[in-house]
């Protein structure tokens, strides 16, 4: 028994492993930042990967506009001390050059126009590999994807034409134009994510802990006050001790009731809990396969 | 660091068609380690009403893809997630149906263990045997047969004796090293979590037992040391002018500092300098690992290269000779060249010689139709531009597997384990 890794040093060297292949088989790789844990957990992992080197990637953040402002001093902290590029994609500029509409009505969010915006920068700064956090856990669609993510011309993901994975044996073959989206956790869990983070005392934003804030009830869950929201007739703003499970829009990410101030609670809580974490994302619950119809079209 | 932690991580596959109680069993697994959460079982709930079910539907679970949940079928690989206080695991879950044995082939190649369901009624069918043999074609060290609804037989020893007694002799025929047998209902759970009472005749632990103490540290290979190096590191900083190692992850053996060691293919020798990680060097490293290695000398080494011990080296050929699983719609052209990668080395071969086909249902060899379609398995012979430093799949999948890649479309259209 002595030669055998624990569950996550071998997620860890198996998620190395692919930041490595995607620096050797691509030319111009970015990770997508989004400020949320699974891209900090990225990030800290490329950093491992390439030590004593720089992180080879620039962070590529797409900006809704529509931040916590926790996100964006989190953010602009990391990329200081890392000595990364970090490339911005404008969500309000993709509005402001009339490339998307802004959504209008209650239910209003710039989730939708987020996939433009991406694939503009992709464009743009001739992106052929997008690294992401997504995770197979998270959603039935994202269950079905590969390591390496082909996606084509026009940014889009065929689920029912995806190239078969084997073994450890990576294939980020593509014409001019395409580009890959690879996903190196995609076997962590969540709680994977949190132990991990909890292990290596990695620092995230200040809104994964239990704090006092102005928020409203919205299909069960607590959606933080902020001047992008709407309040509809009958909705009342509280202030309420909570934290967020997961880390998106400011106007789609709800929170949960929580006490929760330190890693080992957090952990705690996340193995009690009962719900998903998306369970409380407004975007997900557009339709049953609101996930898997983002993603075609571009979606992280 | 919480007990969580200190766990280790069994990956398996599992395969079956509709009827036979797999979705039954990975629901009752994940249901009963508390991995399906309130939300996911409510839209499964939802989802199941508005087919007009009157059961929930655990298939829909896993089945993601809005084509999957429209016709009902599992067509990809999906994987699912479950954690007891002594494993993680992780579940390749494949479609049984012939037509989907790429599929079933691409879940196997990572697993640790291959879980075969067998309807106690009907015994030993087409399908139990072709999961059998690319479970041992794709050697998986240990298979599990979970001889299911055993409360349609009255819980009898005898039916389960049968069903047993079948399989071993037909497993004779097939390279499996840990085979072992458990009486299960998935449906009312006997056996699948903790031991049942209905069957005191049965003296072997349940299902889920097993899965978590499976003794699974002498899957990998730890003889023969092979470093594939992925990429070079060289940060040309102040704090490191001369910093030089090779990237890679352990796909055989241990290495320790010190170690006496040859690049491939240049041959060059030297030794091993130290062998570090973020976290520092350490002394040793061995699979599934991911390290740097920085070597005494200053020699030549890029991607694609293999460090190995100077005693102990893989066959550098040009002439492979591999069992093929043909992943894609379109047959192989005809004297058409294919990207081969190798661990992390790439060449250019062509297909000389397809030597027999296989039916996966039977073992039996066909040497009369020598067409290669998709799902096809058939032993080939191949040329490559360059030697590959290869090892038999057997001795070691790291270093034994390869993928075929189509050099027109970028396509993976093949699979293949090295004799």
């Amino acid at each position: 028994m002595k030669y055998s890794l624990k569950h996550l040093e071998e997620l860890e060297a198996e998620a190395i492993y692919v930041l490595r292949e995607v620096y050797a088989q691509f030319e111009n790789p970015v990770i997508l930042f989004s400020g949320g844990k699974d891209s900090i957990t990225i990030t800290h992992l490329a950093k491992k990967a390439f030590f004593p080197a720089r992180i080879p990637f620039a962070l590529l953040h797409v900006d809704t506009g529509h931040n916590f402002p926790e996100t964006i001093e989190f953010r602009d902290q990391l990329v200081e001390s890392l000595g990364v590029r970090l490339i911005v994609g404008s969500v309000q500029q993709s509005i402001d050059e009339g490339r998307v509409l802004e959504e209008q009505g209650l239910n209003a969010s710039r989730n939708m126009l987020q996939t433009t915006t991406l694939l503009d920068a992709i464009e743009e700064h001739q992106i052929d590999c997008a690294i992401g956090g997504g995770r197979r856990d998270e959603e039935k669609a994202r269950a079905k994807e590969r390591f390496f993510s082909h996606r084509d011309e026009f940014g889009q993901w065929d689920p029912k034409n995806q190239r078969p994975e084997l073994w450890n044996l990576f294939n980020g073959k593509k014409n001019m134009g395409e580009h890959f989206r690879v996903f190196p956790i995609s076997n962590w869990t969540e709680m994977d994510v949190w132990q991990y983070i909890t292990d290596q005392e990695i620092q995230i934003p200040s809104i994964y802990f239990a704090h006092e804030r102005k928020v409203v009830k919205r299909q069960n869950s607590w959606l933080p006050f902020s001047d992008f929201l709407q309040i509809r007739p009958g909705e009342e703003v509280l202030i309420k001790t909570v934290r967020f499970r997961t880390l998106g829009d400011i106007t789609i990410t709800g929170g949960i009731e929580s006490d929760a101030t330190t890693l080992e609670q957090v952990v705690a809580e996340v193995a009690a809990a009962r719900e998903t974490e998306r369970g409380n994302r407004a975007d997900d619950k557009r339709s049953e396969t609101a996930m898997e119809d983002r993603k075609k079209e571009g979606y992280f | 660091m919480s007990d969580q932690q200190e766990t280790e991580l069994l990956r398996f596959t599992t395969a079956g068609s509709v009827d036979d109680g797999k979705s039954t069993l990975i629901g009752r697994l994940l249901y009963d380690s508390k991995s399906i959460f309130e939300d996911q079982l409510e839209a499964v709930r939802l989802s199941s009403s508005k087919k007009g079910l009157e059961h929930v539907e655990l298939a829909l679970l896993t089945d993601g893809l809005r084509d999957e949940r429209e016709q009902g079928i599992t067509i990809d690989v999906a994987y699912r997630y479950f954690a007891t206080p002594k494993r993680k695991f992780i579940i390749a879950d494949t479609p049984g149906h012939i037509q989907y044995t790429r599929n079933m082939v691409t879940g196997a190649s990572t697993a640790n263990l291959a879980l075969i369901l067998v309807d106690a009624r009907h015994g030993v069918i087409e399908q139990t045997c072709r999961h059998s043999i690319i479970a041992s074609l794709l050697q998986i060290p240990h298979l599990v047969l979970c001889v299911n609804k055993m409360d349609l037989v009255d819980y009898s020893e005898e039916a389960y004796n049968q069903v047993v007694k079948k399989f071993r002799s037909f497993a004779s025929k097939l390279d499996i090293k840990d085979l072992r047998f458990i009486p299960i209902s998935a449906l009312h759970g006997d056996n699948v979590v903790s031991k049942s009472e209905k069957m005191p005749w049965y003296e072997g632990p349940s299902l889920l037992y097993t899965l978590e103490t499976i003794h699974i540290g002498s899957d990998q290979n730890f003889i023969d040391c092979r470093f594939p190096v992925q990429t070079v590191i060289r940060p040309h900083s102040s704090d490191y002018p001369d910093y030089r190692a090779y990237a890679g992850r352990v796909a055989g053996g241990i290495f320790k500092p010190g170690d006496e060691v040859m690049v491939l293919p240049s041959g060059f020798q030297s030794k091993i300098q130290s062998i570090d990680t973020y976290n520092g060097p350490i002394t040793e490293a061995f699979p599934p690992m991911s390290v740097a290695i920085r070597l005494e000398d200053d020699i030549d080494v890029s991607r694609g290269d293999m460090i190995v011990r100077i005693n102990n080296k893989p066959e550098p050929t040009q002439d492979i000779d591999f069992m093929m699983c043909w992943l894609h719609h379109h047959p192989p052209r005809s004297r058409a060249k294919y990207l081969v990668r190798h661990t992390t080395n790439e060449v250019r071969a062509i297909i000389k010689e397809v030597q027999y086909k296989m039916d996966i249902s039977t073992l039996h060899r066909n040497t009369d139709d020598k067409i290669i379609s998709m799902n096809d398995i058939a032993r080939v012979r191949m040329r490559t531009t360059h030697p590959l430093l290869v090892d038999s799949y057997r001795k070691n999948r790291n270093t034994g597997s390869i993928i075929l890649i189509d050099e027109v479309t970028n396509e993976t259209v093949a699979a293949g384990m090295i004799i």
